[in-house]
């Protein structure tokens, strides 16, 4: 779907400098092709199936040319069957293989649940660890030009229910390179959660091959004000916001979780011992979404560190819209976020 | 044609899966086995005319309905029972069930109790061995009802799409629960559905162990070739109700003419009146292989009784793998 590709365009080339010194500068999207075109090169095992992973647009540029590279045994071209692919890339795994099955939006991940939930994630359980499945779905959530309520789907909250599963939502190119490269590692199954508008975005990203660990999330902004907490894409507007907060004298600490499964909670908590106030900022729905498991962690295990209510920045209980100017007032920026945290912070309680 | 020795082999798989499928009903009754159980009985020649053509490290993957399977490819016994009593020393350390049984020795690879939900999991071991350049075969085992499922037909495509070394194993025993086949389907005629996708489909008497076995060899064979997949569609019957040891005969249920045609046709019993026929089996030799069954199950009913169960700590182990 080019479509989107000319709101993707649109976006300004936001960086974020990262833990990397490495001088090298890429793009989030040739990060991806990257960890897996090294994946592949050091291990034999890992495969990439997927519907269109072999064609010329090779995924947005994450796949481009590696069935030239690898084979066709080793990357290629699938039927419209998101389901029992998901099933098939598990039983490949379980044989002892590693493959990475990609979704071009994250709507059709939908399609896949039975094979997904009820088979890969429960798999190692269900037989006493007897077989693994070390499985990796790549899902990329699309936004705007019109992209519609089947085709702008984030929905990472909804996973995060599951058990056996790892969730990794990178939001920038270094972090795109090391978690995808440690979720080719996991033995278990693992949702590699990308985002459309974050594919141009460039950073530091070594040359060699490195991996990130699960459930440690970065502070990318220290601050003693209020605590950020956003994921995926929302990291962005989280940190344009923190930004436009520093003229009103207010200093926004910024939290990028990394991964959601297992997800970094003593950062958090650091974070909110030193500001008492906690925003979240999610790409997906509100409702029983990220924002909300997130909220309900510090409800039970950090309460006497919170100095106000909790505020979720979320997209509405609604599917998205095709309308352009419904599409605007759908999605949070960094302008709602910056007022939220105005409102907050002029708040008695 | 098969051997004296083989055929002799059919016989004890399948007099084992009986005799163990018995033992288990006798037994259930003393709320010992605290899971869903579904019996093979009636069904037994289907895995055991599949699985004697099969090697150890072929893979299988089974149905909610899967005793048979596991005994016929070799599955140990003592596991298998230790895992229907829920104990730590089940092959799925008691997390399974009935319904998920494991050997990875033998190639039991695991069962899937949604239906329709093992077909993806066979045919991905199946584009494992091509895309390792093994021969290693895969056979699913399924019902009458999992063909309904997307996943039949989604995999169905996919493998034969791929060549891939797979057999489709449907065991029809002409219902899903209640549900008669032919509230479901048009026509009775499942195979037929294969050569849509273009793979070789055949319908055969299920009850009939040579039968079975003679069309899986061939099936087997054409995968270790590379020749591709195989759709086996072999009729059946099951003689207890689908789950636990109820019985569905009579008003309401299934028709008790039907049940009585397909008592019958008993797998082993014309089975051992053929080997007696032919004279590979005497009396004695039966009476041998019968004691032999009898002490291995009660070695295992054993084993599974004195088994401690798991641990209330352990319950978050292998959520996640290492």
């Amino acid at each position: 779907m080019p479509w989107t590709t000319i709101q993707v365009e649109k976006q300004d080339n936001y960086f974020i400098k990262d833990e990397s010194d490495a001088s090298r500068v890429i793009s989030y999207k040739d990060a991806i092709y990257e960890a897996l075109d090294q994946s592949m090169s050091r291990d034999s095992r890992v495969f990439i199936m997927g519907e269109g992973v072999d064609d010329p647009g090779g995924i947005f540029g994450t796949t481009k040319g590696l069935h030239e590279k690898y084979g066709r045994n080793r990357v290629f071209d699938t039927p419209i069957a998101e389901n029992s692919l998901t099933g098939i890339a598990a039983g490949a795994a379980m044989a002892g293989l590693r493959p990475v099955l990609i979704h071009s939006r994250m709507d059709f991940l939908i399609i896949s649940l039975d094979q997904l939930v009820n088979h890969a994630c429960k798999w190692s359980y269900m037989f006493g660890g007897k077989v693994n499945v070390p499985l990796v779905v790549r899902t990329i959530s699309a936004r705007g030009w019109g992209s519609g309520a089947q085709h702008s789907q984030c929905i990472q909250g909804m996973l995060m229910n599951v058990p056996g599963l790892k969730i990794a939502v990178p939001a920038t190119p270094y972090d795109a390179k090391g978690l995808l490269v440690s979720s080719i590692i996991d033995n278990n199954p693992v949702l590699f959660v990308e985002h459309r508008w974050l594919y141009k975005n460039m950073g530091n990203v070594p040359e060699a091959l490195y991996s990130i660990p699960f459930g440690k999330g970065i502070v990318r902004r220290t601050g003693t004000d209020v605590t950020i907490v956003a994921l995926s894409y929302m990291v962005i507007e989280a940190l344009k916001a923190a930004e436009k907060l520093q003229a009103e004298n207010i200093s926004a600490e910024v939290i990028d979780l990394r991964t959601i499964k297992p997800l970094d909670e003593d950062i958090i908590f650091e974070s909110l011992a030193k500001t008492g106030k906690l925003l979240i900022a999610d790409t997906g729905s509100k409702t029983g979404g990220v924002a909300s498991e997130i909220s309900a962690l510090v409800a039970e295990k950090a309460l006497h560190l919170l100095k106000k209510p909790i505020v979720r920045v979320c997209c509405p209980d609604a599917p998205t819209p095709s309308s352009d100017i419904l599409e605007k007032v759908y999605y949070p920026d960094s302008e709602t976020i910056y007022t939220k945290v105005i409102e907050l912070s002029q708040r008695q309680f | 044609m098969l051997e004296n020795e083989r055929l002799i082999e059919l016989y004890k798989i399948m007099q084992t899966i009986r005799k163990v499928e018995q033992k288990i009903e006798d037994e259930y009754k003393y709320d010992e086995m605290k899971t869903p159980i579904h019996l093979s009985i009636g069904q037994e020649a289907v895995s055991a005319g599949v699985c004697i053509h099969l090697r150890k490290d072929d893979y299988i993957f089974g149905t909610h309905r899967s005793h048979s399977q596991y005994i016929a490819k070799g599955g140990d016994l003592k596991r298998m029972i230790a895992e229907i009593y829920l104990r730590r020393t089940g092959c799925s350390l008691g997390r399974g069930g009935s319904m998920h049984l494991i050997d990875t020795d033998v190639g039991i690879f695991g069962s899937s109790a949604i239906v329709g939900g093992n077909l993806p999991l066979g045919t991905g071991t199946a584009l494992a061995s091509k895309l390792q350049n093994n021969d290693r075969v895969t056979a699913i085992f399924f019902g009458d009802g999992a063909v309904d499922e997307g996943t039949f037909h989604e995999s169905l495509n996919f493998a034969s799409l791929k060549k891939l070394p797979v057999i489709y194993i449907c065991e029809n025993n002409s219902y899903a629960i209640n549900s008669h086949q032919s509230r479901r389907h048009t026509k009775n005629n499942i195979y037929k559905w294969a050569h849509g996708y273009d793979i070789p489909g055949y319908q055969i008497d299920g009850n009939d162990v040579i039968k079975v076995s003679e069309f899986a060899q061939e099936a087997i064979s054409r995968c270790r070739n590379g020749e591709g997949p195989t759709l086996i569609e072999c009729m059946t019957y099951r003689w207890k109700g689908h789950i636990g040891t109820t019985n569905d005969v009579g008003e309401g249920f299934r028709p008790k003419s039907e049940y009585d045609y397909w008592i019958s046709k008993c797998p082993i019993k014309w089975y051992v009146d053929y080997l007696k026929g032919i004279g590979i089996l005497e009396e004695k030799m039966d009476s041998s292989i019968n004691e032999e069954i009898d002490q291995l199950i009660s070695d295992a009913f054993e084993f599974a009784k004195n088994s401690p169960k798991p641990l209330p700590t352990e319950l978050l182990d292998f959520v996640y793998a290492n």
